[in-house]
């Protein structure tokens, strides 16, 4: 399994005697990237990173440069890499356009909260503000989608620079930090200083748990009759799966994950309810419309989980556990608020716990009851057919061939939602979607990401032919690089959520929704020197999915499934969790 | 409702554009703005005056305060604090009647006379927000050529 723990500092190991030597900027930077435990970097050259580019051929293989096709590529890539690892990801792009390529993937990241280093070169200091050949004002552009940024004005702050960028990047609340340098300060010449303390007095990530919320918190999970853990990204950014797992099974608790935590609790553990949300189970959605009680730790009530908020879980009290005070009560009210990281919290939940007997879990029995109740009403299902393939046995069948234990990547949609509901992820960072910026084109290259942290684990991309449309090019990086690489494209020749949306809130008024001109997925593998399989019949499914999965290398699976098939059940826009559509 | 709050901040370039760009990125009006060093050079006092109800502001605090490089953030509204606003007016006063009358309300108010011209003057006023309003207001009628408000500066009277 990989480390699930992001440390709050990174050892810094010897940098061969490079202190004190007059060098250049580009070197500087080189150096201060492996001082943080940099072996990776993805990227795309251009002309205000020359000099970058210039020391990082020198710099192998202590630096491995991964040269994606385009810079959202670049970042996704590197979103996966860290959302799998719990490494930090690190981008190196140029000016301009490329940095306004990169901005969909360090949007993508700050909202899902992965920390990301991302580079960017920028015109000669002398030429800033001036029209210059591909410039463009990155710090202004980056600022509200990211948690910090810097412009580098001279060579003798780029280390101490991209010290603090690592320590922001992946204390706290994780998330992207830019970095933007002029290309003379790359030129520059001063001496490698040692790293010095990091002194921001303002940023105080690692906060005391107050003490006295933990006995309250106890006291109200001991007394609640009708309690849900609603669980998050936090679990995971924490390493805090099994902290969780103890909590939940020592109290017997209903525990429901978020999109972004799918994996932080076992799936098919029998406390686990599924994800709750739009497109959550029955069972799960009507436990916290039900609850007497919510624990909710590392989320942060998204419009997508919470359905209409007036009418979100009225008989409960909110215990809400979060690293960000920034999430406490700003969409629900929380009536115990702990600050502080999943695991820290958790442990000391666990300790306080100690202090008492353990309660019967029979106490629960009328919950529980009524919770299994909800799932004999609506279990998941979907009907099947001999002729067409459905994008649920797709899912499933993945499941099957990987025993849960594959590292999946995803775009936004359909596909991603019944990914949610069927594949039943078995650890924490096996998921690796776009949730809060839902960007289509994420998932192939963070699936490649992924795959270049884990080279012998089985990583796939699963895509629509919507979302693979957006990046496929980056099949000429997954091939040139050697990686095993699988994608599945859940094919519906449509774009299928908004599909969806319009057959039932537009009348099927069907508006520029059909995918009537794709390229044949299996030549376009062929194409770039991948492999390429289709399968349209469902006799056929397992053989061909078993096959590409075998294969070595690069390959991409084009599964023809049904167009006219829609995600249930679903809480429709306005309604509350309770009221939901089962199909 | 009104909110005044005292925002610390290191004192570095981009600095404002942070805090300013929470607010306009969430459609919240900003009333006033005033920014300036403290006894610590490292460090800015940003006075800002806004309005929403208690949660919106509620929320807006905790979203400055996670700026890396915020200090701290007090909303100084319904604490004990101390709220001063300077404005600038340049009034018309045509005839001896007119320039006489505008002098008895420069007396009457805290007011101070920064510069005569021959057809008018330039006041310079300090107070409260509400008392420069009622001081607009009562010039208004002699006609105010020109008008320059700082916007609040306040200091909480406890102890930081």
């Amino acid at each position: 399994m990989p480390s699930t723990a992001i440390e709050d500092r990174c050892p810094m190991p010897d940098t061969d005697g490079a202190t004190a030597q007059m060098m250049r900027g580009a070197r500087i930077l080189l150096e201060s990237l492996i001082r943080e435990g940099v072996d990776t970097i993805f990227g795309y050259p251009g002309g205000a990173v020359l000099h970058i580019y210039d020391e990082l051929a020198k710099a192998a293989p202590r630096l491995r440069h991964i040269l994606a096709r385009h810079e959202q590529g670049a970042v996704h890539m590197a979103e996966g890499y860290s959302k799998a690892s719990g490494r930090v990801g690190v981008v190196l792009v140029t000016s301009g356009p490329g940095a306004t390529n990169a901005i969909t993937g360090i949007a993508n990241a700050y909202m899902d909260s992965t920390p990301l280093v991302v580079i960017t070169g920028q015109v000669p200091s002398k030429m800033i503000g001036t029209d210059a050949f591909q410039e463009v004002d990155t710090i202004g552009i980056t600022r509200p989608c990211t948690k910090y940024n810097y412009m580098v004005r001279t060579v003798n702050e780029l280390a101490e620079i991209v010290h603090e960028a690592f320590y922001l990047a992946r204390s706290g609340r994780p998330g992207p930090v830019v970095i933007d340098i002029p290309k003379d300060v790359t030129a520059d010449q001063a001496l490698l200083a040692d790293p010095v303390e990091v002194r921001l007095p303002g940023y105080q990530p690692g906060v005391t748990v107050d003490p006295q919320q933990i006995v309250r918190a106890i006291a109200k999970l001991l007394a609640a009759r009708r309690p849900v853990l609603y669980v998050g990204g936090g679990i995971i950014h924490a390493g805090a799966s099994e902290e969780l797992f103890a909590l939940a099974e020592k109290l017997h608790l209903p525990v429901t994950p978020t999109l972004m935590g799918l994996g932080c609790f076992p799936s098919g553990h029998p406390l686990s309810l599924g994800m709750l949300g739009m497109h959550g189970t029955y069972w799960a959605n009507m436990a916290i419309s039900a609850a007497d009680l919510i624990l909710a730790i590392g989320v942060r009530f998204d419009d997508r989980v919470t359905g209409a908020l007036e009418k979100f879980a009225r008989q409960a009290e909110v215990i809400h556990v979060d690293v960000d005070p920034s999430s406490i009560s700003k969409n629900v009210h929380a009536h115990c608020a702990i600050i502080g990281d999943a695991k820290s919290v958790l442990q000391r939940m666990l300790a306080a716990l100690d202090e008492h007997s353990v309660p019967s879990p029979s106490r629960l029995d009328a919950w529980w009851e009524q919770i299994d109740g909800w799932k004999l009403k609506a279990p998941l299902t979907y009907e099947r057919s001999r002729t067409v393939i459905k994008p649920q046995q797709l899912c499933e069948e993945l499941h099957r061939l990987t025993r849960g234990e594959a590292i999946i990547a995803t775009d936004v949609g359909q596909h991603q939602m019944w990914l949610a509901q069927y594949y039943g992820f078995r650890g924490p960072r096996q998921s690796l979607t776009s949730g809060g910026l839902g960007a289509m084109g994420y998932g192939f290259p963070a699936a490649l990401g992924a795959q270049i942290a884990f080279p012998d684990r089985q990583v796939i991309a699963f895509v629509g032919d919507g979302g693979f449309q957006m990046t496929a090019q980056e099949l000429a990086t997954a091939v040139q690089y050697r990686t095993n690489t699988k994608i599945v494209v859940m094919n519906n020749n449509s774009l299928g959520m908004v599909r969806q949306w319009q057959e039932i809130f537009y009348q099927r008024n069907y508006s520029h929704v059909d995918m009537e001109w794709s390229p044949d997925f299996v030549k376009l593998a062929h194409a770039y020197g991948a492999v390429g399989l289709r399968v349209t019949h469902p006799a056929e499914l397992t053989t061909v999915l078993e096959k590409g999965l075998a294969t070595p290398g690069v390959v991409v699976m084009d599964v023809v499934v049904e167009t006219e098939e829609n995600v249930y059940p679903m809480v429709p826009p306005g309604a509350g969790l309770g009221e939901m559509v089962l199909g | 409702m009104r909110h005044t709050l005292s925002i610390l901040v290191e004192n570095r370039y981009g600095e404002l554009a942070r805090i300013v760009g929470l607010f306009s990125a969430r459609g919240y009006n900003i009333e006033s703005l005033t920014v300036a060093e403290t006894l610590d050079p490292s460090i800015s006092c940003v006075t800002m005056v806004t309005s929403g109800d208690d949660r919106t502001v509620e929320q807006i605090v905790k979203q400055v305060n996670k700026l890396v490089r915020v200090v701290k953030v007090t909303d100084l509204t319904g604490l004990s604090h101390f709220e001063r606003e300077m404005v600038l007016i340049n009034v018309k006063a045509g005839d001896q009647i007119a320039f006489q009358r505008v002098l008895q309300l420069v007396s009457q108010n805290q007011m101070r006379v920064a510069e005569v011209m021959p057809d008018g003057l330039i006041i310079e006023a300090t107070g409260k927000w509400e008392e420069m309003n009622d001081l607009v207001r009562e010039l208004m009628p002699f006609g105010i050529r020109g008008i320059v408000r700082t916007g609040a500066v306040a200091l909480s009277k406890e102890a930081n």
